[in-house]
């Protein structure tokens, strides 16, 4: 057994005629976090969503824990073990925490009663706090709906609901892309308890000081293709900019060009 | 309207700053309303509304009228239980009173006597009839009848993505031939005693209490009801957190036609006859009564309490008017302001409710 959570050979989506990402080939070893950078359009969110199910890809591989996968739908990665927080969040906004969390997997008791069984509250909420706490998510009430809450505490919910599922790999799409400052931190902390619990994470993310301060290992993707693979300690910022935008490829990825 | 700006302060759990539940709100206009009523009563006509004023009752109530209040809405809040959720879901119903007016009609037919007065039942003759069968039978059928009519509303919407609006409407018009269609146009009457006695005297609130008191536990304690919601409020959420939403749909639209169907059971009981005309604008009754009771129609929010507060609402207003004796025509009138004002008044609070953040 490797090492290796999750490998991706050639994968690739073509929307029509767009070639939205094209032979990706990528890997992750457990307990490593992954950022993915890219300029709008360069296949980041198009490459989760192959992983993640919620699209078809059109060729190629995924390996997840060591067996390939073949996902009909995102709740297909999600009881493989990929927890994924969508850019856009997948919250009920008219429910409040503990139903959030447990969104499509409530702790049900009397289960005989089929559409019919009863919701076991207590335990939910019971797990809530215990998941708030691991990860040092601050919440004022957990009784309240997601509709009254900040962009930030939305943020925090979504990123818990992920790490209260013992997931073997979380995928975060811009988690922290519409919050303040403060928000930001909150965020960055639950990650940096997701890293000291060994858990693995692809980061798709915009803010290169928060990539620099958060992962191990970059992956830039451009038009589709994947560019450069470049471990933190062998880059900078300038350098990664420079792979963005086109003025540098690595040699291995040459034809991406 | 009381205020509602409670909602999360800082970063500390204040028990106090949890939201205001909206049904104290529908429960406030509800007094409200019997309040303007109380009144107008002692300034126009010299009596109470409510209350005992002239020594007719034991109680201190005027028991009558508060007995015709709930018994007028009793049928129609049967229908507003699955119209609640229907909407709730983030959807429209616009059938359920053609599927009283059908149902109605297949019951009826299937719990005849078979002599009336001595005579042969005339229905023998003409209609279709089934004669002196156990009070079960018609009951079933009746489920079966606003089961499947459900069923067809829920795959239609689940499955080929049209609009409820659209599915539905299509619905109230083919259940309403179909009532036509099944006595060729005549009513059917002379039901067996056992039939009759369903909706006899004060049963019909009894049924919309344990229907309201059951819907009310299942859509908070189950996950039925805690999926509704979840739909409603977030469609895509749900289905990506793996909710069967279709599933759920279809389950939904089902129970809301099945809780239609057994009001016509209970109606055509009471009435001791069916027609093909039974029913006719229900479903917006039932819809108006869920809107002035907080249900909101985007989805995702309201409550059986709160129907049950809109339908006393809807009784106190009818009430009321005739009290007063004014025109039916002022009624429906101010009804129509009524169910209009309530949706601006929710919009108005999930307005603020959003700009608080």
């Amino acid at each position: 057994m490797s090492d290796i959570i999750l490998e991706t050979r050639d994968l690739t989506k073509h929307y029509g005629g767009v070639h939205a990402l094209e032979g990706a080939n990528f890997t992750l070893r457990k307990g490593e976090h992954v950022a993915i950078m890219g300029d709008n359009g360069a296949g980041k969110s198009t490459f989760v969503r192959q992983i993640t199910g919620v699209e078809q890809r059109t060729r190629g591989e995924v390996i997840f824990d060591g067996k390939p996968v073949n996902f009909a739908g995102p709740l297909d990665a999600r009881e493989a073990g990929i927890e994924t927080v969508f850019q856009t969040l997948a919250l009920a906004d008219a429910l409040d925490v503990p139903d959030n969390l447990f969104l499509g997997r409530e702790k049900t008791k009397f289960d005989w009663l089929g559409p019919f069984r009863i919701l076991d509250y207590k335990s939910m909420r019971n797990d809530t706090l215990a998941a708030l706490t691991k990860t040092g998510v601050k919440i004022p009430n957990i009784r309240n709906t997601i509709q009254n809450m900040s962009g930030g505490q939305r943020q925090c919910v979504a990123i818990a609901r992920t790490a209260t599922f013992h997931s073997k790999l979380t995928i975060m799409d811009e988690p922290t892309a519409a919050l303040g400052v403060q928000e930001t931190a909150q965020v960055e902390n639950i990650i940096r308890t997701l890293k000291e619990q060994g858990e693995p994470l692809i980061l798709i993310s915009h803010n290169m000081r928060q990539v620099f301060d958060l992962v191990d290992r970059i992956v830039v993707f451009r038009r589709g293709r994947i560019c450069a693979n470049l471990r933190k300690e062998d880059t900078d910022g300038q350098d990664v900019v420079a792979y963005i935008t086109g003025a540098k490829t690595q040699p291995e990825y040459a034809d991406a060009a | 309207m009381a205020d509602t700006t409670h909602g999360t302060g800082g970063l500390t759990f204040d028990k106090s700053k949890r939201a205001w539940p909206n049904e104290i709100n529908v429960f406030g206009a509800l007094v409200l309303i019997v309040l303007i009523f109380e009144g107008l009563g002692f300034a126009l006509m010299g009596q109470s509304f409510l209350f005992d004023s002239n020594g007719r009752f034991d109680s201190i109530f005027n028991e009558q009228r508060l007995r015709i209040i709930i018994l007028q809405v009793a049928i129609i809040g049967i229908i507003a239980i699955g119209s609640t959720q229907v909407i709730i879901l983030g959807g429209i119903d616009l059938s359920p009173g053609s599927i009283v007016g059908v149902t109605a009609m297949v019951a009826m037919s299937f719990a005849q006597v078979a002599e009336v007065n001595g005579y042969p039942n005339p229905k023998a003759l003409f209609g279709p009839a089934f004669m002196d069968l156990p009070v079960i039978v018609p009951i079933v059928v009746a489920i079966l009848c606003g089961l499947a009519a459900g069923l067809v509303n829920g795959l239609l919407i689940a499955y080929t993505r049209i609009p409820p609006f659209i599915a539905t409407l299509g619905m109230m018009v083919a259940a309403r031939g179909a009532a036509k269609w099944w006595s060729k146009g005549q009513p059917i009457s002379f039901p067996t005693d056992s039939y009759a006695a369903i909706g006899a005297g004060m049963k019909p609130v009894i049924w919309f209490v344990l229907l309201a008191i059951l819907f009310h536990f299942i859509l908070k304690f189950t996950i039925y009801g805690k999926h509704t919601y979840a739909i409603g409020s977030n469609e895509d959420a749900a289905r990506m957190s793996g909710i069967s939403v279709d599933r759920h749909k279809v389950l939904v639209y089902t129970i809301a036609g099945i809780l239609a169907a057994f009001a016509a059971v209970v109606l055509s009981s009471k009435n001791l006859t069916a027609q093909a005309g039974m029913g006719v604008m229900y479903e917006l009754d039932a819809i108006a009564m869920t809107v002035i009771g907080g249900v909101s129609l985007s989805g995702g929010r309201g409550s059986i309490v709160g129907t049950v507060l809109g339908a006393l609402i809807f009784g106190v207003i009818i009430s009321g008017f005739t009290f007063l004796r004014l025109d039916a025509y002022y009624q429906e009138m101010v009804k129509g302001v009524i169910i209009v004002g309530a949706v601006v008044l929710d919009q108005w609070r999930q307005r603020r409710s959003a700009a608080r953040m």
